[in-house]
């Protein structure tokens, strides 16, 4: 049982940590801000959480797992907003999204 | 070799404080200054941590069962530092902006153009 | 292992540091500054050192960042090239760096046990503190107890700190906002930041009354109390923040909480004890360290916040719209 729970925990925490590696390569090679963003908002959601939830399930049932979940919860309510915000300062500051023109 | 693994922290924390040191002297930008401090402060509090840690302790939480523990005497004194730098940051950026207000501008060539005038 | 951490860190934290000298857009180097101070938090986790980590990542990742921000938006937004050439600055601070390597030889290894900064005053306090103060945390009772002087010091100096913004920048109350056309697009933003907020002053109070027995005390309470209205100010608008927080009110809580502190140390002066001594305020000596410890840091947590709200007021009100 202590195997099957470090092996779920090993595949959630690295699952997590390539998330994170692959948002950050989009933001490297994505070539307009709003499409940065876009890797940015799902890929650091989803990489911090599956990290938070290796992190649980190698705490147990134990005070620190109600911890852990209380952060998961803020943070897959602020991960999103904040993106949102950056997302309407920039239409704000007039900075146009990058459009195809040609007509194919 | 011994030497390299004992003391690569404080080499480092060294060429972090000389990059902050650089700032502070070269850049002509008042908040450019402010960070450089900044950055200095933050990389002497980093030299006092790693004076306090002890290979094998643990965090200074008194606990049954747990014998070795890191110094927790500089860890006190970093707490002070941190509140200080915030609060000399907050007034030298106040400054900055009065400044800006008094003068129109915040680059040090400047300023001291238009002081040499009156 | 944790010496992979360890590099990692420190090289990032290199990377970053010559990332802010070298870059010129003003506001891309505050959120440079903003990652150097998480960089440094997580290094000090890596370090033992907790309630540091906590304490850094608040202010440095926290507050500074905000306070940059707003000295950024009031002032120019780049930076212009520098016109004198950086040789003599390069001499001095190559010069310095290797003076300060050559004295860094003789240091004892890092995690060395055998230094000669464990030995002398940090074992006593280790070894005297569960029979004396009875509070786990070992800087708590560092902090409020064995070295409460250094505090009451400490605490003054934010209190100068925000009395010296108040003096420079002053504070400006403004009417409550009004609901115009433009509040639509708020709406994401108003609505976690009312779900959130509570939550962030309850959050607040448990790290200032929790930090006898984890990290946590006055310092971190305080700040992550005011990150709670600010982020309030910033959905909401200074005039309606101000409507919860008034200015007379902020005043009052910065004077409040050091009068708290030194009042402690005057009445255990009147009990009988020395200034600060907090084994005189009740019968049981444990139970006097207690009962000081949780008022001191409740005053430093008062202060601290007020002080905080006082400085970021003053930054937005000098902006002339007033919705920063």
């Amino acid at each position: 049982m202590n195997l099957v729970l470090d092996i779920l925990s090993w595949v959630c925490l690295l699952g997590g940590a390539i998330f994170l590696l692959i948002g950050a390569i989009g933001v490297l090679r994505f070539p307009d801000f709003y499409t940065r963003l876009h890797a940015v908002s799902i890929c650091d959601t989803l990489g911090a959480g599956l990290v938070l939830l290796g992190l649980m399930v190698q705490g147990g049932l134990s005070l620190v797992t109600v911890k852990l979940l209380l952060m998961f919860y803020f943070m897959i309510f602020t991960g999103p907003t904040a993106v949102h915000a950056l997302a309407e300062a920039a239409l704000q500051g007039k900075l146009k999204p990058l459009v195809n023109d040609r007509e194919s | 070799m011994s030497e390299l693994l004992g003391h690569y922290n404080y080499w480092i924390v060294i060429v972090l404080m000389m990059t902050g040191f650089y700032t502070v002297i070269a850049r002509p930008n008042l908040i450019k200054k402010i960070i450089g401090l900044f950055i200095f402060q933050t990389s002497v509090f980093i030299l006092f941590i790693s004076m306090a840690k002890i290979e094998g302790g643990t965090a200074p939480i008194i606990e049954a069962g747990i014998s070795v523990y890191s110094n927790p005497l500089p860890h006190v004194l970093i707490l002070t530092a941190i509140v200080v730098s915030l609060a000399t940051t907050a007034l030298g950026l106040a400054l900055v902006v009065r400044i800006r207000q008094a003068y129109g501008t915040i680059d040090e060539d400047d300023i001291q153009v238009q002081d040499e005038e009156d | 292992m944790e010496y992979l951490i360890d590099i990692v860190l420190l090289g990032l934290l290199m990377i970053t540091g010559f990332a802010i000298v070298r870059m010129r857009s003003l506001l891309a180097v505050a959120m440079l500054t903003s990652i150097y101070s998480l960089l440094s938090a997580s290094l000090f986790v890596v370090l033992d050192a907790v309630d540091v980590a906590l304490t850094e990542a608040a202010i440095g990742a926290g507050i500074s960042t905000i306070l940059l921000l707003a000295a950024v938006a009031l002032t120019t937004d780049e930076e212009q090239a520098p016109r004198h050439t950086p040789l003599l600055p390069l001499i001095v601070v190559i010069t310095t760096g290797a003076a300060l390597i050559y004295g860094t030889v003789d240091m004892p290894h890092y995690g060395d046990p055998a230094s000669p900064v464990h030995r002398h005053v940090a074992a006593t306090y280790l070894h005297d503190t569960p029979g004396e103060i009875g509070v786990p945390n070992v800087v708590t009772s560092v902090l409020a107890s064995y070295r409460g002087y250094d505090t009451l010091g400490e605490v003054t100096v934010i209190f100068t700190a925000g009395a010296g913004v108040l003096a420079l920048l002053g504070y400006r109350t403004r009417r409550r906002n009004s609901r115009g056309p433009g509040n639509r697009k708020l709406v994401v933003l108003r609505v976690i930041a009312k779900l959130f907020f509570p939550l962030i002053l309850l959050f607040a109070l448990y790290i200032q009354f929790h930090g006898d027995y984890g990290p946590g005390g006055g310092f971190q309470a305080g700040v992550i109390f005011a990150t709670g209205f600010i982020l309030y100010a910033l959905a909401f608008g200074l005039g309606n923040a101000q409507r919860v927080i008034p200015h007379r009110m902020l005043h009052i809580m910065m004077a409040v909480g050091v009068l708290i502190y030194a009042s402690v140390g005057i009445e255990s002066m009147l009990l009988g004890g020395k200034f600060l001594e907090y084994r005189v305020l009740a019968e049981d000596p444990v139970t006097g360290q207690h009962l000081g410890i949780m008022l001191i840091e409740l005053g430093v947590g008062i202060t601290v916040a007020a002080v905080m709200l006082i400085i970021y007021y003053g930054f937005v009100s000098q902006q002339r719209s007033g919705d920063m």
